[in-house]
């Protein structure tokens, strides 16, 4: 007990009492983000579903040809063919629905953090320690707590993956608002421009370039969270991986493990698609 | 100038960086030197008691060293850094006391800006960029195009409007800058150095089409600069800056000629002073005159006493009429002649009371007399070759050897036009990739 003579600080009580006491009176919320959360999921992944299968992806190798190329659009189009022939499709749409939706959700929460903390230094200092916590926190410590207030399945797998993937859209926001000229605000101010037609027409556009790295970011982030919470029920790829590893099923596990890079292949290079583009309108 | 209207006066303004302002600025009205108080409280004391007043239409030059302040003390002027304490009034109204709704209207419609890397919009075309002002006026958008197409056009940007800003090179991108603070028709301009990112032939194009366009305009413009050539160059008067104060305010010439302290006399030592004085401030009393009535005889006589070979006909309104020569004065008396008229010759070069000495260069080099300065036709003064030299060897002895190299021999103190009015020609070497 007192190792070292020191006593035991309690902090995993504190956190358990501070839990249940959030369990116990917060009830209605947890709910209600649970249900606005499994139906926006539910929604999309049935939506994704519900034409054959190579229908959609068609469709996924139309939009990487219009984004990028149309050497994406045959990779996207053979990749996703293997995606459907390993038979990993209904996994993979699964896993795709939970990080749209949770990505969707960080970046609504993030990007407003971020502009607030570009515009106040103190909420910036106050914001930066709380970041570095979340970052650096391993990640499925957060399915603990996700568990608890919203039990097993894709609930829990979406609120773990929005905390964890929170920080680069807060940060890289934060960033690229700074890093505007300070002159070109200031000819937005010096014509009498309010402060939020300057955030609107000048900041978030010129922004935009360093935004979307940080939507990549969270993107890549929540694929890789979203795998875990396959461990928690929250299905997709992510169970497919941990049946094979339970089972020692090597070919299961690497099938699944392939859809997953797929798919972040796929993701990374349209997002960064649309960065390049911002970048490419905004640089002199 | 009592009587003249002040568009902008500003009074007392302090503006001090940093989060013990309150302290530094008791310690500076106290007489505490500035790096004592910075050190004391680590503020930044970027302007101290500053005061000045710009009258209607005038081109006012702040001038100073890098971090003397410029920048943040013409800030203060539309309030993008409002004064920690002190008065800047435009129109006769305190602007620090407005809310911020009457503050924007102030700035969208009486006071402009045009900035030293440009500070243009990447994202929006060229003609957007002009728009901006408009934009945030809430003009019809219709009505916007036309006036930010008039701007563009001044400037010389017409057939631009749709590029985008990092499509055009310094100059250009400058003209931007120029029409998109004109566009919203503002009376008062403030340009913070505007010209100085730009090479320094583009520069003199630019100054000279400012010069041009505000004989049309007549804004009251401030100006900042580090360059005291083109302080002297623009400026109807000029404030010196040194670490945060204002330590001199006159033209150009009462800055050059009495310079305030040490400090103002090392800072323009260096300046071409040929672009700078004109005729008026080096020309010396013409004694070397005679009245056209008094005939061969009494123009023998001056010459001698005065011991000169010419002399300057003068009609009793001390017009100019013309110039008798020794040779010919002789002539004259022995052949009994009794009028200078016959051997008066009119052919004289003369230069105007504000012709640039740099200008003198060449008709005093060609000419054996003295120049004659005439003023609506009255000779008012004469500026013999030696007195040229003199004035332009004070100080400095390269305004000497740049005059005549550069624009010596533009006419009449217009350094010569290349640009104005035609993009095509020399525009369209500008553009950069
Ligand atoms: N926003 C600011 N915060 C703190 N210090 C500033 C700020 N802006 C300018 N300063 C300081 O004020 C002084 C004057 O700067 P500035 O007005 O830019 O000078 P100039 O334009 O003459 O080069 C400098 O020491 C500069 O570092
Ligand atoms: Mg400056």
């Amino acid at each position: 007990m007192d190792l070292n003579g020191l006593p035991r600080v309690p902090v995993g009580d504190w956190v358990d009492a501070g839990v249940d006491w959030l369990t116990d009176n917060l009830t209605w919320l947890f709910d209600g983000v649970s249900a606005f959360m499994s139906a926006l999921v539910g929604w999309l992944e049935a939506a994704l579903l519900f034409p054959p299968a190579l229908v959609v992806v068609v469709a996924f190798a139309a939009i990487g040809l219009l984004v990028r190329s149309w050497k994406f659009g045959l990779f996207t189009l053979a990749s996703f063919a293997l995606i459907v022939s390993m038979s990993m499709w209904e996994a993979a749409m699964s896993t795709l629905s939970l990080v749209l939706v949770a990505s969707l959700i960080t970046v609504a929460i993030g990007v407003p953090f971020g502009i607030l903390a570009a515009r106040n230094n103190g909420f910036s200092t106050f914001v930066r320690p709380v970041l570095d916590f979340m970052q650096t926190m391993p990640s499925f410590v957060y399915l603990i707590p996700a568990i608890v207030f919203f039990g097993i399945g894709k609930v829990p797998g979406v609120v773990a993956t929005i905390v964890f993937s929170m920080p680069p859209a807060v940060r890289l926001t934060e960033l690229g608002l700074r890093q505007v000229d300070k002159e070109v605000v200031e000819a937005g101010e010096a014509f009498g421009a309010s402060p939020s037609r300057i955030l609107t027409r000048i900041q978030v556009p010129l922004a935009l370039p360093t935004i979307m790295a940080g939507v990549n970011q969270v993107i890549m982030l929540a694929l890789s969270m979203v795998v875990i919470a396959g461990i928690v029920g929250a299905g997709g790829l992510g169970a497919m991986v941990f049946r094979g590893v339970t089972r020692l099923d090597v070919g299961l596990g690497f099938e699944g493990g392939l859809s997953v890079v797929i798919l972040a292949i796929f993701l990374d290079r349209i997002t960064s698609a649309f960065g390049e583009r911002a970048s490419k309108r905004t640089s002199r | 100038m009592n009587d003249m209207t002040h568009a902008i006066e500003v009074e007392n303004v302090y503006k001090v960086f940093g989060r013990k302002s309150d302290t530094a600025l008791k310690m500076l009205r106290e007489g505490h030197a500035r790096d004592a108080v910075e050190e004391a409280t680590g503020a930044v004391c970027a302007v101290i008691d500053a005061s000045f007043r710009v009258a209607e239409g005038e081109i006012f030059v702040i001038m100073g060293l890098s971090g003397s302040g410029k920048s943040t003390l013409v800030r203060t002027l539309n309030l993008i850094h409002p004064p920690t304490t002190g008065a800047v009034r435009i129109g006769g109204t305190d602007i620090t006391t407005l809310s911020p709704r009457r503050l924007r209207e102030l700035r969208t419609s009486t006071i402009s800006m045009v900035f030293q890397h440009f500070g243009l919009f990447p994202h929006r075309t060229v003609l957007q960029n002009a728009e901006w002002g408009l934009e945030v006026a809430q003009l019809p958008a219709e009505q916007r195009r036309v006036k930010a197409m008039e701007a563009l056009e001044l400037v010389g940007l017409k057939g631009w409007e749709d590029s985008y800003p990092g499509e055009l090179s310094g100059g250009m991108q400058q003209r931007v800058g120029l029409a998109r603070a004109l566009s919203t028709d503002a009376d008062i301009l403030l340009m913070d150095e505007a010209f100085s990112a730009l090479d320094p032939l583009i520069r003199g194009e630019m100054q000279e089409q400012l010069v041009e366009l505000q004989q049309t305009l007549k804004k009251t413009i401030v100006f900042i600069t580090h360059d005291l050539n083109e302080a002297m160059y623009l400026g109807d008067r000029i404030a010196v800056m040194k670490d945060g104060r204002i330590v001199q305010i006159g033209s150009a010439e009462e800055i050059l000629q009495e310079p305030a302290n040490d400090y103002v006399e090392a800072f323009v030592q260096d300046v071409d002073r040929s672009r700078v004085l004109t005729a008026s401030s080096v020309m010396e009393e013409p004694i070397a005159t005679i009245l056209r009535r008094e005939g061969p005889k009494a123009a023998l006589r001056t010459m001698r006493q005065r011991q000169v070979s010419a002399l300057f006909v003068v009609d009793p309104g001390r017009r100019l009429v013309g110039v008798a020569l020794d040779d010919d004065v002789m002539k004259a008396v022995r052949s009994g002649e009794h009028s200078l008229d016959p051997i008066t010759s009119s052919e004289v070069p003369t230069v105007t009371p504000d012709t640039l000495l740099a200008d003198l260069l060449v008709p005093s080099a060609e000419s054996r007399l003295p120049l004659p300065v005439v003023d609506d036709g009255k000779l008012v003064g004469v500026i013999p070759r030696v007195t040229l030299l003199a004035a332009l060897a004070t100080g400095s002895p390269n305004g000497v050897a740049d005059g005549p190299a550069d624009d010596g021999l533009a006419e009449n103190g217009t350094p010569p036009a290349t640009v104005p009015g035609s993009p095509e020609s020399a525009d369209a070497e500008e553009v950069s990739e």
